[in-house]
């Protein structure tokens, strides 16, 4: 019951909440988190001795609070406050606190404190690592591993960017209605950042990046506690579900990449699929979709098709238009491509994707799936030179390894025999 | 006599563990669950989904009124539960909503999907 592992988890489940209401209090991050980080502490020498509290966050808010003045008033030299030990009763001014603790004040506190990672002068790799660091917990070696850099270079990341918010006067008062409403939508998507980091590693980067998924996933669900009849953030987090679900089939044992439709189906994760299809289920209630919805909804086709040729391709096709309807964008376009692709040939999505040539000529992706397009189409020639301008704008060893892998079979075959496959 | 033993704990808790936690405290927990399973004495085991996943149909005055997350009061007591396999979840709050019918009393049935389902082992209840 209070061993250490149970303990290390309770703390690291209360910390979102008792960080953002410590920071309410102190006003500065810094001191929110060095009191978080001394009432963890206290914790874990004051719980194996007195058992777990009734409500550990409620706990953590308080001797924090406590630790924190205790600091500030040492700095000014007066008298320190007694600590927790010499406290008769910490259960009632644990209930006192849980009470003033209300909904609201719990909700907008932990939304600011996701927000302020999300400042939009902070850079997006500046935004992650602030997140995962004061929200999530991890430690700098642990961020510095997921981002493949130095320690030293991680922590000066995230200095800079804590002093940036400094600089950048929060505001501490409870937010109005739209301008929660904007908070949530940034928040969501920094939570999807964080999670693409993740996903986007490929080959022996994957396990190292794995947790930022599972970060994000949690953050996510976070958010989602908060805000629990929000049909987006149900989206979100069943995006990130489905996709999530497929990561054990994603590499092969030598670290290439399986697309979608050669995956082994039965590595995918099945409880984080249902979990996926669930939320999106309930979104789909509400009738107000948005991009987050819509892209769970193609992932969950994915996931609901036994094989690949079972995919509902019509289906994706028409949420690929209605996203592009929303969101216009020539990656969304090149999407529905894929889908067209499946329903009425190579030709129909080659005539879709050519006028997006001159937007996406720096995309990957783009000239992957036009290789690919232009091999089953049986134009050797053109999916040749589409396969070598995607293998110079590869983002991974691991990316660039699967288009040459395609380049080779196109070249020893002498053009079009087995269709090639786009989408991942 | 039947039992049915529910559990409690702090789900960001639990959803803190690692994969290797979880999947140890799960091997753990299936060592007790073969023991009473052998003797055919264990009923049907769930595991739920986390509360985000789940929908709260309320009884109102008039048609009950659909909610998005757990059931929150402290009001009311678990009476009851049952498993029900459906397509959607338009369909599980159908069936809800049929008991809501049938049952005079207020009250509220909170629908959550099942994450892992052990079926029963027993074959002939006790009483």
């Amino acid at each position: 019951m209070t061993d250490i592992r149970w303990i290390d988890a309770a703390l690291s489940a209360a910390r979102p909440q008792a960080v953002a209401a410590l920071l309410r209090y102190f006003r500065d991050l810094d001191t929110a988190e060095e009191a978080f980080q001394e009432a963890c502490l206290r914790a874990l020498n004051n719980w194996p001795k007195n058992g777990p509290p009734r409500d550990p966050t409620a706990w953590l808010i308080f001797v924090g609070r406590n630790s924190g003045i205790d600091q500030v008033r040492r700095l000014s030299r007066q008298t320190e406050l007694p600590d927790e030990e010499k406290l008769s009763d910490l259960d009632d001014h644990e209930a006192d606190i849980v009470e003033r603790l209300d909904n609201a004040d719990y909700r907008d506190d932990v939304l600011r404190l996701l927000f302020i990672c999300c400042h939009p002068e902070l850079p997006a790799t500046q935004q992650i690592a602030l997140a995962l660091r004061i929200v999530s917990g991890l430690s700098v070696k642990q961020i510095a591993r997921a981002f493949l850099v130095g320690e030293s270079a991680m922590e000066q990341r995230i200095t800079r960017a804590k002093a940036r918010i400094a600089k950048a006067d929060v505001p501490f008062e409870a937010p109005g209605a739209p301008e929660r409403a904007e908070r949530v939508s940034m928040v969501a998507a920094m939570i999807y950042l964080v999670f693409n980091e993740g996903y986007s590693a490929s080959g022996e980067t994957t396990g190292m990046r794995a947790p930022l998924c599972e970060e994000s996933i949690r953050l996510a669900r976070l958010l989602l506690r908060l805000f629990p009849a929000d049909p987006e953030i149900m989206g979100l987090t069943a995006l990130l579900l489905l996709q999530h679900a497929r990561t054990a089939a994603r590499f092969d044992q030598q670290g290439q990449i399986v697309l979608l439709e050669d995956q082994d189906r039965s590595l995918w994760n099945r409880s984080t699929i249902a979990e996926g299809l669930a939320m999106i289920d309930k979104a789909v209630r509400h009738r107000h979709p948005g991009p987050y919805q819509i892209q769970a909804a193609v992932a969950a086709l994915h996931a609901r098709a036994a094989t690949a040729e079972d995919t509902d391709w019509a289906e994706i096709e028409q949420l690929y238009a209605a996203l592009e309807k929303m969101r216009p964008s020539p990656v969304v376009t090149l999407n529905r491509a894929v889908a067209v692709s499946k329903l009425h040939g190579p030709g129909a999505a080659l005539a879709m994707i050519e006028p997006l040539a001159e937007k996406l000529d720096g995309y990957f992706y783009f000239h992957g799936v036009r290789g690919a397009l232009l091999m089953q189409g049986g134009y050797g020639r053109e999916a040749c030179e589409a396969f070598g301008k995607a293998i110079s704008l590869a983002n991974t060893p691991a990316e660039a390894a699967h288009i040459r892998l395609q380049l080779d079979r196109l070249q020893k075959d002498g053009g079009a025999q087995k269709p090639a496959k786009a989408a991942s | 006599m039947l039992y049915a033993v529910l559990c409690y704990n702090d789900e960001n808790a639990v959803g803190a563990w690692t994969k290797e936690e979880d999947d140890a405290c799960m091997a753990q927990l299936a060592i007790v669950q073969d023991k009473v399973a052998a003797k055919n004495r264990l009923g049907p085991v769930a595991r739920l989904l986390p509360t985000t996943s789940a929908t709260t149909l309320r009884k109102g005055r008039e048609e009950p009124l659909v909610i998005d997350g757990p059931f929150a009061e402290t009001k009311e007591q678990l009476l009851g539960f049952y498993m029900v396999d459906c397509d959607t979840l338009d369909e599980a709050l159908d069936f809800a909503r049929d008991l809501a019918k049938a049952n005079p009393g207020g009250g509220s049935y909170e629908i959550r999907p099942v994450r892992t389902y052990r079926p029963s082992r027993i074959k002939a209840a006790g009483s």
